[in-house]
């Protein structure tokens, strides 16, 4: 019997394919998150939104929290740790959870290197704005893959960026003669056999998921269709005016995601969603999705 | 030719379409009740049979899919997939098929970081071993007497078969042995 395979690891991100992640911060939110039919939940302390508002070092949760949450429901639970915090993600592996995001959401813990992740058991999942981050993670150990967006903005067209992005090179990779692969490979600082995979497979040889700024039905579905293996909400749900309602609609909208008329009928009277940000807005040190290298 | 629906509204229904696709069969991607109508059988993919269970009562799938396979069409559930057609759910009231007389226990083996794969041998698929996935996996703790026992692991039962019902606790559609899913498509064929 093996545990914690490379394969064991995607497997479970395989699973969730086609499913909607949910930031929750109480156990009374996993609970709504999974009947709202939530795939799984992320255990935070706060959502991203109030940690961008509050400022100063955000760092993993209080482990009661998690555990709180772990209880509550039978739906995995992810936590978040700081980007190439490895004691962190060791705390958070012992707690039994069931993903880990390293995260660009929290304060950076190294400024140059991420967490080499092959050497837990539990699996990650790491943000990426293109191909060559995305296969950096992989290399490392990633087993999971999401866009960063803009987190705590409930405005997605970073996220959009950023799928469009990753999917534009694999494009760009599929129609290279192979004598130009290992020079792409160069170009993107991504390691050679994981580009050759790619070009191989037409896409990420992990699950792609969408992140950061997906705050309505309609967003998730445009996710979807520009090419995501499924959707993390973050904000989105809680720091709007009807939760319950609203994270119902989501749901829909990332399996009927193709089906406009569904995705109009679920799209009424759902109440105020999130404030957005303009991106132009956050200064330039402020953005998330510039921490991680 | 042959067409083999997949319930697709959340989980691992792609690995599945593509392992059909392997042995030579349509694979039809299965959201609403009318598009059952088309395929000679039914696959059940793993995923969160919470969130896969409220879609489908929600879609009017859940009693399409009780009256077609009460009619003989032949259904595989794999994962969540066997947790929807078990009859009893341990400590769980969440929605189901209820169609197979078997106990299921969720997340039986642990999380994810209990998660495993090992080799385990299915008399019915041959002398060579099977690869076998087991992720956040159930099994079954008790099966009814018409309920044929295909293999086990730790004396837990984890594949398993009742007339036009067969389930695994593991996942084949995320291996390349075809074995499994081309004993389905004769299930469906004969069905």
């Amino acid at each position: 019997m093996q545990q914690g395979t490379f394969r064991v690891k995607t497997g479970l991100a395989e699973m969730l394919k086609g499913g909607v992640i949910m930031d929750v911060t109480t156990p009374e939110q996993a609970k709504i998150a999974e009947e709202a039919g939530a795939c799984a939940v992320m255990a935070l302390e706060r959502v991203p939104a109030d940690i961008r508002a509050a400022g100063g070092v955000a760092r993993m949760a209080d482990p009661t929290i998690v555990l709180k949450i772990m209880e509550a429901v039978t739906i995995p639970v992810m936590a978040k740790g700081r980007i190439g915090h490895f004691v962190e993600a060791q705390i958070i592996e012992s707690l039994g959870v069931d993903y880990i995001d390293e995260s660009e959401v929290l304060t950076p813990a190294d400024d140059k290197y991420h967490i080499d992740k092959h050497q837990f058991t539990v699996p990650f999942v790491c943000g990426a704005k293109n191909l060559g981050e995305a296969l950096r993670r992989i290399g490392e150990g990633a087993a999971m893959i999401r866009t960063k967006g803009e987190p705590g903005t409930g405005n997605v067209v970073e996220a959009v960026k950023h799928i469009r992005m990753v999917m534009s090179e694999i494009r760009q990779l599929q129609n290279l003669p192979n004598e130009e692969v290992s020079a792409f490979a160069k170009n993107i600082a991504a390691p050679l056999e994981l580009v050759m995979e790619v070009k191989k497979l037409g896409r990420l040889p992990v699950v792609n998921f969408a992140a950061g700024g997906i705050a309505t039905p309609a967003d998730a579905a445009l996710m979807m269709q520009l090419g995501c293996d499924g959707i993390f909400v973050g904000s989105g749900v809680f720091k709007s005016g009807d939760p319950v309602k609203r994270a119902k609609a989501i749901v829909t909208a990332t399996t009927y995601y193709n089906d406009p008329k569904i995705l109009a009928e679920i799209s009424c009277n759902l109440g105020e969603a999130m404030v957005g940000i303009e991106i132009s807005a956050i200064a330039d040190h402020e953005r998330m999705q510039d921490r991680g290298w | 030719m042959m067409k083999i629906g997949v319930l697709a509204l959340q989980g691992a229904f792609r690995e599945h379409c593509w392992m059909l696709e392997g042995c030579g069969v349509t694979a039809v991607e299965i959201r609403r009740s009318e598009e059952l109508d088309k395929v000679n059988g039914l696959i059940i993919p793993g995923g969160e049979s919470t969130a896969i269970g409220k879609l489908m009562v929600q879609w009017g799938l859940m009693d399409t899919i009780k009256s077609k396979v009460k009619q003989g069409m032949a259904v595989f559930g794999t994962c969540a997939g066997m947790i929807l057609l078990a009859e009893n759910i341990i400590e769980s009231d969440q929605p189901r098929l209820g169609l197979m007389d078997i106990v299921v226990v969720r997340n039986a083996f642990g999380r994810q970081r209990e998660s495993f794969e090992r080799d385990i041998t299915v008399s019915e698929l041959g002398a060579e071993s099977l690869k076998a996935i087991f992720i956040r996996a159930p099994y079954i703790e008790r099966a009814g007497r018409n309920v044929e026992i295909m293999a086990r692991v730790e004396e837990k039962i984890v594949f398993a078969r009742q007339n036009n019902i067969l389930v695994t606790a593991f996942h084949p559609e995320l291996t390349i042995d075809k074995r499994v899913h081309k004993y389905f498509i004769e299930m469906s064929r004969k069905a």
